[in-house]
């Protein structure tokens, strides 16, 4: 019963006890002195790890800014949005030949709606103008070329847009079929005076007065037929009647529901409007879609690819920095025969000497590692306000936080790993090898 | 002190088999004045080494203070050595990147003393060595006669039962040869059981007892009082 109360005031007592040796203040003193007194080796040894830090750091800034400025390219697009176009059918099909040349209409729109149940929103959108020559938007004496493209409300909730005044085209406008617009950011300026109220005032559109609700700015650097800034939006069903174009749809805009992959609805919204159109199923190219959400898949591939290509390269520069700090303790150890001899002949222990070389070793790494984490991240900074105003491919070069305590740890581990052998070895001098008389 | 009972040593070598020490008996008692002589090879070193704890023995039974020192862990052995005994070195051994008081203070370090009080009792030491004013200068800064006073206050710091001097003069003129000797000879005066392995006669002559080998084996030893004994073993219970 004793000896078991013991056994268990010893249990507790050890983890305390090797606490207190590894803060004993005294002890990173020796090693310190150690350190201190053979610079030009410590820095020798330390300069791989130094290094590998210094460029893992760099490349994930790089990377992580590489991606931050791709993502920001394609932010407030809707990145689970698929778009139709009618292209000349390929398969002749139930006595059409091929070739035909087809147009979607209104009436697929309810249908769409009915039978695709995984359906966000839909927009069908009608364009005109745009072709740069004919001067189609006018406003007294001021003029410009601009696309004309009609839209549903929820047509700014796939393409979103921030708008700087008034309002978006809403669903009365489409019921009423209004004749008012919504212009881009860049029109606005060519239009009108600084800082003037555009909303109320009338412009003229391929021939047309419409009146300004609202001004639009582009929220991302994607867009689909034609810069935002760049375009008038009218109301949908204002835009087939005006300029007479019956009831076809150029184009036709749809996101799926949340948790549903865009497949499931680009698959669906085909096969309606071919059975609707008479086109044959084996018919590839008649309905010409575009699945935003596998242009986007391939972006963040593209991202993964980058940021493991990274790792692998900075993880790699960093093994082979702790190779290197490895390879110089055992070096160093050869030359310390003598002194590590001394050491073991005044009373130091073999567990002393592994201790020594152990922490000698972790220390050297975690001051490099360190040294190349402050030096990388002082760079990525002064490259990040550098860029600050430029080039949006690359956006606010950084780490995280998580990730330099996270290299703090590897760091820990590589010291104890890369001062394992060369510890080892250092053991097994035996004090008589050491201080032999040459 | 010191109780040796049918000591041997072989080297091994892919090619031969070398007995360095054949049935070694010696008794060595506390507070002596010891001076080991003999040839190269004749096995000197290797009995200081063995008696060091620093190599261990084939055969045969070794005594330190009463306690067999026999298949010790290095560990053990390393404790041993700090505390019972004080080594003085041909060629000093004193670490070159850390100053005479470092060196000094550095067995106390291995038995855990704090910085403060190692750096307190080391400039003591260094003092009765009258290198009180050199204690903060690195060993390529002293001169040979200096650095052995050091070695020896280094060897002096943890209160050591026996000190062990592998030819302490070996690398020292005959003007500081007198000097490190004399400091030798103080401190067995206090007391300390002193074995010196030499080849100099001046110096086997300070001691008082000087045991000379050959071969492996003791072929004579002379005692102050002029007895002569031949190397019959004197059989002493432990």
């Amino acid at each position: 019963m004793k000896r078991k109360q013991r056994n268990i005031q010893q249990f507790i007592k050890s983890p305390f006890k090797r606490l207190e040796v590894l803060f004993d203040l005294d002890r990173w003193y020796e090693i310190w002195v150690t350190i201190t007194s053979n610079k030009s080796r410590s820095f020798l040894t330390a300069f791989g790890v130094f290094w590998g830090m210094f460029m893992l750091v760099l490349m994930v800034g790089a990377g992580n800014a590489l991606e931050k400025g791709i993502m920001s390219q394609v932010e407030g697009f809707a990145t689970n949005s698929v778009f139709f176009v009618a292209e000349s059918t390929t398969e002749p099909y139930k006595g059409f030949r091929k070739g035909r040349v087809w147009n979607m209409t209104n009436s697929d729109l309810p249908v769409i709606r009915q039978r695709v149940e995984e359906l966000q929103y839909i927009s069908p959108v009608l364009f005109a103008g745009g072709d740069g020559s004919d001067k189609n938007v006018v406003r007294g004496e001021k003029n410009g070329s601009y696309l004309v493209k009609g839209c549903y409300p929820e047509y700014d909730l796939i393409d979103k847009s921030k708008l700087v005044y008034g309002r978006y085209v809403n669903d009365i406008d489409i019921a009423e079929k209004r004749k008012v617009c919504v212009i881009g950011e860049r029109i606005y300026e060519v239009l009108f005076q600084h800082e003037e109220d555009p909303v109320g005032k009338q412009i003229r559109v391929n021939g047309i007065y419409f009146q300004v609700i609202g001004v639009a700015r582009s929220t991302s650097g994607a867009s689909i037929g034609g810069n935002t800034t760049e375009t008038v939006v009218l109301p949908f069903s204002t835009m087939q009647q005006t300029f007479n174009q019956g009831n076809i749809i150029h184009f036709l805009a749809a996101t799926a529901n949340e948790g549903t992959s865009v497949k499931v609805i680009q698959d669906k919204i085909t096969d309606i409007l071919k059975q609707r159109h008479q086109i044959s199923p084996e018919d590839k190219d008649a309905v010409f879609s575009m699945n935003i959400e596998e242009q986007f898949k391939m972006f963040s591939y593209l991202g993964i690819g980058i940021a493991s290509l990274i790792w692998i390269v900075g993880l790699g520069t960093l093994l082979a920095g702790a190779i290197g700090v490895s390879n110089i303790m055992l070096v160093t150890v050869r030359e310390r025969t003598k002194e590590i001899g001394i050491r073991r002949a005044l009373g130091a222990t073999p567990n002393n000497i592994i201790g020594q070389i152990l922490t000698e070793s972790v220390v050297l790494t975690v001051l490099a590692g360190i040294g190349g984490i402050v030096l990388g991240v002082g760079i990525l900074s002064a490259v990040g306000v550098a860029l600050s105003q430029g080039d949006q491919f690359f956006k606010d070069p950084q780490i995280g936080f998580g990730m330099a305590v996270g290299s703090l740890i590897i760091l820990l581990i590589i010291g104890t790993l890369a001062g394992f052998i060369p510890a080892q070895r250092a053991m097994m001098i035996k004090p008589i090898e050491a201080i032999r008389e040459e | 002190m010191i109780n040796l009972r049918k000591i041997n040593k072989f080297y091994h070598t892919e090619a031969i088999s070398l007995h360095a020490l054949k049935d070694i008996d010696l008794d060595i008692e506390s507070g002596e004045y010891v001076a080991i002589m003999g040839a190269s090879g004749s096995g000197k070193s290797t009995l200081l080494n063995i008696i060091g704890i620093l190599d261990s023995y084939d055969s045969g039974e070794y005594y330190l203070n009463n306690t067999l020192i026999k298949n010790l862990t290095e560990t053990q052995a390393a404790k041993y050595r700090n505390e019972m005994i004080g080594f003085v070195f041909q060629s000093f051994n004193l670490i070159n990147f850390k100053n005479a008081l470092e060196n000094v203070a550095l067995p106390l370090y291995y038995k855990n003393i704090s910085r403060k009080r190692r750096n307190i009792i080391a400039m003591e030491h260094l003092d009765k060595m009258g290198l009180k004013n050199w204690a903060h200068h690195l060993p390529s800064e002293l001169s040979g006669g200096q650095k052995q006073r050091v070695a020896i206050a280094r060897a002096m710091i943890s209160n050591p039962k026996v000190i062990l001097a592998d030819e302490p003069t070996g690398a020292l003129d005959s003007q500081t040869t007198i000097e490190v000797m004399d400091v030798l000879s103080n401190l067995n005066k206090q007391g300390i059981t002193t074995i010196i392995v030499t080849h100099e006669q001046s110096v086997a002559d300070a001691t008082k007892r000087i045991i000379r080998l050959k071969d492996g084996e003791i072929e004579s030893e002379i005692r102050k009082d002029g007895v002569r004994a031949v190397s019959t073993p004197v059989i002493l219970n432990p």
